[in-house]
């Protein structure tokens, strides 16, 4: 809680006063309330496809094919002493890490270059555009990028971009027609990385003129000062804008469950260019694709078993994001 | 005398990096000194700054495709009369027709945005009075601020099913609808609006903090310093001064409203507008229905619909409902806000 204005949180009271400021904590203390009852909720739910499996659940070495054992799940009797728990859901941990830090890594490198720009180099006209393009951008609706992926980048990548003989050279483990992995983290790129150049304009903008005019005045050039003054005292700033980017990143259901062509497949680098163009589903777009079987009790537990990891990231990184800029600010005076 | 030589070594470093860079005598014949003149650009630097040009451009140039493309589409299959029709089920016509209009989707997502808004408005705004102007006791304040957070990473996947796993409960069966046997169906108007807005809560938060935190102390002081005490300053005072940060906040959230789908898929049900029970305007909020983010998704080839004439038709209205609330936002945020400004 910073608080610039020591008389904020002073101030006359009386009686109706106090019973406002109960009514308002009360009003967050129900926003709290939800959010440890959601945690709560869903772990408790998903406990059983967690201890049942042990660290099989999360292990990359469990073997076995996810989308047999959701078959399996799905179909396990009615009894509740005969169902079936089997997941060994590595491959979709695998494809949302790989999807997630894909994205994340490239759109990284992209926004801060394009805030660089609209800060320091764009010429006052392109500036001008370029604002309301990247808030444009930031709020298409994520089933549009979506439909245009499935529509157009998938349709190129499949007609255009795979040979015939990639196809059979993976014939009969993965079909490559398009949707894959990399059109995915391609399209997620250009989802969060408007996100992160508005946080990170706003840093670069917030640093000191005086400490860019030092530098300049000491014989730098434009870029170099940028570079070594500005963009590190917004460190605090790209770090908190990954953060953010990652977490949207990570739980993008919809748009990656219509590009990334729904199997459970592990993507394997040893494959070369191919790699690519495999096929994969992340945890997110598992949950949407199987929301039908919610009805099935031991179905349900497994989808909620991914619902808990995807908010045990959500809450280590919005700590770890936390502490990074905790400790990156020791050595700026960047307002974020 | 080996830390000796290694200290030296670092000092000679330290002093070959303090000295004055060469620069390039500056030329008599041209009156004004070129930038590049004085500081020679490295290829690094060169490489760099092309790099943010090109990184500046795309990011125009995508914009400029994903807007064009939606456009041709969205005019070459959009009709203005389909726009009032209802939707044709899919099930019981060939579903690669055209036929059919995206009336109910319009209207769920119009409904939608305004109950999922009505609802996070006060709460949202409530919290970060709270937050910003009470606070107390500071180790609650800061659970709450790292709630609202981690709500605002939340997936709205892990919303929506943990929405389904509430709202089934027999206690909450007046949201939606309870079939003979007492299993509550947990899809309705009001169980998407509510968990919709959770995903407003922490922009609407955000942005209210932030414009009660900017308001300078000499206002609150003011306040007091005439009688006022402290919840009417906030309401007579700070609110309306806070009001350009609430109103940006509130578009932001309302455009993520419109824009989310995983919610509407699994809270709303994505059918047409389906009216349960007979009070007029209840019935329709405890019923199921579709907005045009699940109307796009169901038509696209992931969906079961697969016409993707009638997904791009509904995607370009989105995308235009959405360019407007940009638009809003803008036009907020363009007013002289701080009254106090010198």
């Amino acid at each position: 809680m910073s608080n610039r204005f020591g008389l904020q949180k002073a101030g006359p009271r009386n009686r109706s006063d106090r019973r406002a400021e109960l009514l308002l904590g009360a009003l967050a203390c129900v926003v709290l309330a939800l959010i440890a009852g959601m945690i709560i909720f869903v772990f408790e739910k998903a406990w059983p496809s967690f201890s049942h499996n042990g660290f099989d659940w999360f292990s990359p070495f469990a073997g076995g094919n996810v989308d047999d054992e959701l078959v399996h799940i799905f179909e396990s009797p009615s009894n509740p002493a005969q169902y079936v728990y089997e997941m060994h859901a590595w491959p979709l941990i695998y494809a949302t890490i790989l999807i997630t830090a894909t994205a994340v890594i490239i759109s990284t490198v992209f926004a801060v270059l394009s805030a660089m720009f609209i800060v320091e180099f764009a010429p006052e006209g392109i500036r001008r555009l370029l604002e309301p393009v990247v808030r444009l951008l930031a709020a298409v609706p994520s089933v549009i990028y979506g439909l245009i992926g499935i529509l157009v980048v998938v349709k190129f990548f499949g007609d255009h971009l795979i040979t015939q003989s990639a196809r059979d050279s993976v014939a009969g483990v993965a079909a490559l027609n398009g949707f894959s992995w990399g059109v995915g983290a391609l399209i997620l790129t250009v989802m969060i990385t408007p996100i992160m150049i508005a946080i990170v304009v706003d840093a670069l903008r917030a640093v000191p003129i005086g400490w860019r005019e030092g530098s300049v005045s000491l014989g730098v050039n434009r870029w170099r000062a940028m570079w070594t003054v500005s963009v590190r005292a917004a460190r605090p700033a790209i770090v908190a804008a990954a953060v953010l980017a990652t977490a949207r990143a990570l739980g993008e259901a919809i748009m990656l469950s219509m590009v990334t062509g729904s199997v459970g497949f592990k993507p394997q680098p040893i494959d070369g260019l191919i790699f690519f163009v495999e096929p994969a589903r992340p945890l997110a777009a598992t949950i949407v694709d199987n929301a039908e079987g919610l009805s099935v009790v031991p179905f349900a537990q497994t989808l909620y078993a991914y619902a808990a990891v995807l908010l045990v990231s959500a809450a280590f990184l919005s700590f770890g994001g936390w502490y990074i800029r905790r400790r990156l600010r020791a050595y700026t005076l960047s307002p974020i | 005398m080996s830390t000796h030589a290694t200290g030296g070594g670092r000092l000679d470093a330290v002093r070959k990096r303090l000295q004055a860079p060469k620069l390039p005598r500056p030329r008599r014949d041209r009156g004004v000194l070129r930038e590049e003149e004085v500081v020679p650009w490295s290829v690094g630097d060169r490489i760099g700054v092309a790099a943010a040009w090109f990184c500046g451009l795309l990011l125009c140039a995508i914009a400029a495709a994903i807007v064009l493309y939606m456009l041709v589409r969205g005019l070459q299959y959009l009709s203005v009369g389909a726009l009032f029709e209802h939707p044709v089920i899919l099930s019981t016509t060939q579903s690669t027709g055209t036929a059919g209009g995206y009336l109910d989707p319009i209207e769920g997502t119009l409904i939608l945005t305004a109950l999922g808004t009505l609802i996070a408005l006060p709460i949202g705004v409530g919290t970060a009075v709270w937050l910003s102007e009470y606070g107390r006791p500071a180790g609650l304040a800061r659970a709450v601020e790292s709630g609202v957070e981690i709500v605002a990473g939340t997936p709205t996947i892990v919303l929506a099913i943990f929405g389904l796993l509430v709202f089934t409960q027999g206690a909450f069966g007046f949201l939606s609808f309870t079939a003979e046997g007492g299993a509550v169906f947990g899809r309705s108007f009001f169980i998407a609006g509510i968990m919709m807005s959770l995903i407003a809560i922490p922009l609407i938060v955000g942005a209210t903090r932030e414009s009660l935190q900017s308001i300078p102390a000499h206002v609150r002081e003011a306040s007091y310093a005439l009688g006022k005490d402290k919840i009417s300053t906030i309401r007579r005072v700070l609110l309306p001064a806070a009001r350009k940060g609430i109103a940006t906040g509130t578009t932001l959230g309302m455009g993520r409203i419109a824009g989310d789908t995983a919610i509407v898929v699994i809270l709303l049900g994505a059918t047409p507008l389906e009216p349960q029970g007979d009070v007029p305007i209840l019935r329709v909020l405890q019923g199921t229905g579709s907005t045009l983010t699940s109307y796009v998704y169901n038509n696209s080839p992931a969906g079961e619909g697969n016409a993707p004439q009638k997904a791009y038709a509904a995607a370009f209205v989105l995308l235009i409902i959405v360019i407007l609330m940009n638009f809003f936002v803008d036009l907020i945020s363009r007013q002289r806000s701080d009254p106090w400004a010198r």
